[in-house]
């Protein structure tokens, strides 16, 4: 199998989404700058965290016009596994592969530490082997999911909402909840369940140099549901 | 022409930026400011054969880039 990670002018974890990808989980991954096609023969496509555009606009507005972008949607309409972590999910809600908006932190501090999350959904492509209560860092500024009242019902009723903020035995609180985000949501799926977003950050937190080896977790279920089909 | 766009969170989005900024201009001592909620202007000048397809380039611009139909409203003037 074969990833890629798409650069945009001023993506900052595109490389350690790589380092994550190719030296930690031992996947070729592949570079896309965001001018150019992800190529055919991608199975996951990974949108990094950063600052795209510098967020002008809103966060993501800019980079879903991106050359690149186009050849995203069309590998999500065929199945291909895409994963937007952080900015990657900004960019994913504004180029409407997924439902919803972030919006500014409501204590309107960029926030960077480690938070704990609720695996809610553990049969998507992403997460089948992803423990119950996981932790990773986040690192944002405008990570405030919010969606309308229908919005919201059809994320519930359709099982989109893959993690929320929890505290250390996994329970959804407020107090667990760092930026404001509606019904705690820190990722979703698509209805097709083929497109993760998500704000917190799995590949800074893929193996214990980093403190964290949660993040592998995820990553590694991304390559055994791709390897096994 | 020039289009003057206004673009506002939707009344049921919660304004953060707004709420610090009404606080602070609370704190400093002017009195009776009830609510701020902060928005964005743009300038643009455009060139168009008429009004109407001026109008017709912003409705676009607005629903396609400058506002996000989710969280947003926008409004314009044309001069």
């Amino acid at each position: 199998m074969k990833a890629a990670v798409i650069v945009f002018p001023g993506s900052n974890c595109d490389d350690d989404c790589r380092w994550a990808l190719e030296h930690v989980c031992g996947v070729l991954t592949e570079m896309v700058w965001f001018r150019n096609r992800v190529p055919d023969d991608v199975d996951l496509i990974v949108l990094p965290g950063g600052f795209s555009y510098g967020d002008y606009l809103r966060a993501g507005a800019l980079a879903r016009f991106a050359p690149a972008m186009e050849s995203v949607r069309e590998a999500a309409e065929k199945g291909r596994l895409v994963l937007g972590i952080c900015n990657g999910f900004q960019i994913l809600v504004e180029a409407q592969l997924l439902p919803g908006v972030l919006l500014r932190n409501t204590c309107l501090q960029f926030l960077c530490k480690d938070v704990f999350l609720k695996t809610v959904r553990s049969d998507t492509p992403f997460t089948h082997g992803v423990p119950d209560v996981v932790r990773m860092p986040i690192a944002h500024g405008m990570g405030n999911y919010y969606i309308d009242a229908d919005g919201l019902k059809a994320l519930q009723d359709n099982g989109q909402i893959v993690f929320q903020y929890c505290d250390h035995a996994g329970r959804v609180t407020a107090e667990a909840n760092p930026n404001g985000s509606l019904d705690n949501i820190a990722g979703i799926v698509n209805r097709a369940g083929n497109v993760l977003g998500m704000m917190p950050h799995p590949e800074r937190a893929a193996e214990d140099a980093l403190g964290c080896h949660d993040g592998r977790y995820l990553l590694e279920s991304a390559i055994r549901h791709l390897t096994r089909a | 022409m020039k289009g003057k766009v206004i673009v506002r969170l939707k009344s049921e989005v919660s304004d953060p930026q707004g709420m610090t900024i009404q606080q602070t201009v609370s704190k400093l001592g002017f009195e009776g400011v009830r609510k701020v909620r902060a928005g964005k202007y743009f300038e643009i000048e455009l060139d168009a054969p008429d009004r109407s397809a001026a109008e017709k380039t912003l409705h676009g611009l607005c629903d396609r880039i400058l506002a996000n139909p989710i969280i947003e409203d926008y409004t314009f003037e044309i001069e």
